[in-house]
């Protein structure tokens, strides 16, 4: 079977880092008043060369989003089920080289703690894990999403790399979508980044969405961690994987997160520094690409980035978020993937959602249709 | 302008709105009770059955609205069906609007699985409205299956590209026994009361109002524009009239 690794490998980073450079004036225009928008003119979109055409680019990507998805944004809670993790990365507080104490939650303290999510008036849960076979694995994944499944409309997760098979069985489990991360499309240095465990194969990781695709998920999230390498040559790649999976998972939704490197316990600093106005220009050239997909995101971003980006183009926020197991009720103080910045309450959220004219959505799904 | 009658019950307004998208559930209210709407559609995804204080059904508590509880988000129709019977429960209501698009991107109705889901659901005593591509053929086929009324679109869903499909509508309208409500892609008032001269029974509007700079406002627009439309077409248009008559050469010769 094919996969997007077929397509990958004809393009060169290099060439597409050229390419995106030198896009002129005349090339952003073009690509501003197409009626149909191509990956030629996402690179114009996401070029130096459209820096003059912000604003425009800012109000377009509102007007589509709000033809698309109407004046709402969906709110979700993550929640973290362990932090054991056996590789090595080097920019995540989770990693294997970091020597603290771990946790995984049990089933008792998961109720603890989606007792203080649905308190938080969430209907959208997003799981998360780090990537340890003993710790967690289909099994535990089928444990704690059973444990779950009663109290949310929507279950997202973002677990290791799994295989086909085993997204069908989560699927059959109840899971809506799956979010993985490719980290850098930069085949050459992922290695530097990912040095150890199972997560080093680049490869593996690189056709994980088709193997989401295969196995009937609803949704596919995907992203790159902004700060390692050239965010404008990470996010031609990632647009090409969406292209790409579109195409072929036609049945599928999709969404973008743009998780920008924060503080956590031993990582690096930032390769390249992702600015404000970068962001806003990839989200408005996402949304210029692509009408349908949904960009979100996260409590990693600064009050006063969250507080104006509503109206930008995006659909989605976590809120009140903790990035730690047991963060919410059970053990606060637990070792935390990276430190949130915007750590206003979900309640808070909401009424800023509200102030900017926009619905807070709290459920948008229903586990019905997963039967 | 004559009532509206869909499996015997009758509505005074032929404008059916949508409630998504709007930036808050008091403006949807608001909008909604704008239009003079008796029928408006709930998306079931949206709906918190589990508790009796949803937002949107809350809201929208009035003598003289109608809830049509819709399947979007199904993508088959065994997904559909077993959403229906939810939908049922929840709000006590057998009126269903029918939607099922496999496909996220533009949400273009599965018309096969849509006629399989009809079927079943008419069997099981439900009022089915199914949301379908402008197809002449499928409207007659959904006849058969028991639909009680037909929703083609205009155009893409939530596009505003108005009546892209109007000679398939054309074909729908003249032969359907059953009531044609033009569902997507209506845009302005104007491409409203262009359907509504064309003869459809009734339209169904979403976007259009929800995302408008005054969703209120623009709700009494389209209300005024449907039953400008519905009232032209009840008083029998005139025949535009394309060519010049003044001479007849070719039957001229008959009396001479």
């Amino acid at each position: 079977m094919t996969s997007f690794i077929d397509i990958f490998h004809t393009y060169g980073w290099k060439d597409i880092q050229h390419s995106i450079a030198t896009k002129t004036h005349a090339d952003v225009e073009r690509a501003l008043y197409a009626s149909h928008r191509t990956l030629e003119d996402f690179k114009a979109l996401i070029s130096p060369a459209a820096l003059p055409y912000l604003e425009t680019m800012a109000q377009m990507s509102q007007q589509l989003t709000q033809k698309r998805f109407g004046k709402t944004i969906q709110l979700f809670a993550p929640m973290y089920l362990s932090n054991e993790c056996n590789n090595i990365c080097t920019y995540c507080g989770f990693s294997f080289d970091n020597r603290v104490k771990r946790k995984t939650l049990t089933e008792s303290e998961i109720r603890q703690e989606i007792d203080v999510i649905l308190n938080n008036g969430f209907k959208h849960i997003l799981l998360v894990t780090g990537e340890s076979d003993a710790h967690v694995n289909i099994d535990y994944f089928k444990k704690a999403i059973a444990a779950i499944k009663q109290s949310f409309a929507n279950i997202s997760i973002e677990f290791q790399p799994l295989s086909t098979a085993e997204y069908q069985t989560l699927h059959d489990a109840g899971v809506h979508s799956v979010l993985v991360y490719q980290e850098t499309y930069h085949q050459d240095v992922y290695k530097t980044y990912h040095p150890k465990g199972r997560k080093s194969n680049f490869n593996y990781r690189l056709e994980t969405p088709d193997r989401i695709g295969q196995a009937g998920m609803h949704k596919i999230g995907l992203g790159v961690l902004l700060g390692l390498e050239d965010w404008r040559t990470e996010s031609f790649f990632c647009a090409l994987h969406l292209d790409y999976l579109q195409r072929t998972y036609w049945q599928t939704k999709y969404s973008i997160s743009f998780p920008r490197m924060r503080p956590a316990e031993g990582i690096i600093e930032p390769n390249v520094i992702v600015t404000d106005h970068d962001l806003v220009q990839m989200i408005c050239a996402y949304r210029l690409f692509c009408e349908d997909v949904e960009l979100s995101i996260s409590t990693r971003e600064s009050e006063k980035l969250r507080n104006n980006i509503i109206p930008l183009g995006i659909t989605s926020m976590s809120a009140g978020s903790k990035t730690n197991p047991g963060g919410y009720a059970v053990e606060p103080t637990s070792l935390e993937q990276f430190e949130i910045s915007d750590e206003r309450s979900s309640k808070e959220i909401a009424a800023l959602i509200a102030r900017s004219g926009y619905e807070p959505l709290w459920k948008d799904w229903d586990l019905s249709f997963a039967r | 302008m004559q009532p509206l009658s869909i499996a015997g019950k009758e509505f005074h307004s032929r404008l059916f709105l949508g409630t998504g998208k709007f930036g808050s559930l008091t403006q949807m209210r608001d909008a909604v009770l704008a239009s003079g709407s008796e029928l408006v559609t709930v998306a079931l995804k949206r709906m918190d059955l589990e508790t009796d204080t949803d937002g949107m059904v809350v809201s929208l508590q009035h003598p003289g609205i109608n809830l049509l509880p819709n399947t979007s988000g199904a993508r088959n129709a065994k997904e559909a069906v077993f959403a229906a019977q939810l939908a049922r429960e929840a709000l006590e209501t057998n009126w269903l609007k029918l939607e099922i698009h496999p496909d996220p991107k533009y949400l273009l109705p599965d018309a096969r699985e849509t006629l399989k889901a009809t079927e079943e659901l008419a069997k099981l005593g439900f009022v089915v409205l199914p949301y379908i591509h402008a197809d002449p053929v499928l409207c007659k086929q959904l006849e058969d299956a028991g639909t009680a009324a037909v929703m083609p679109l205009g155009s893409p869903i939530g596009s505003n590209k108005g009546l892209k499909t109007a000679d398939f509508l054309e074909i729908i309208i003249e032969q359907s026994k059953v009531p044609v409500v033009i569902d997507a892609g209506i845009g302005t008032p104007s491409h409203a009361a262009a359907a509504m001269e064309m003869g459809a029974d009734a339209v169904l509007v979403n976007t259009a109002i929800a995302v408008a700079g005054d969703p209120v406002a623009m709700a009494r627009a389209f209300s005024l524009s449907v039953e400008a439309g519905r009232i032209a077409y009840e008083a029998k248009l005139a025949t535009p009239i394309k060519h010049a008559v003044a001479s007849s050469p070719l039957t001229a010769f008959l009396h001479d």
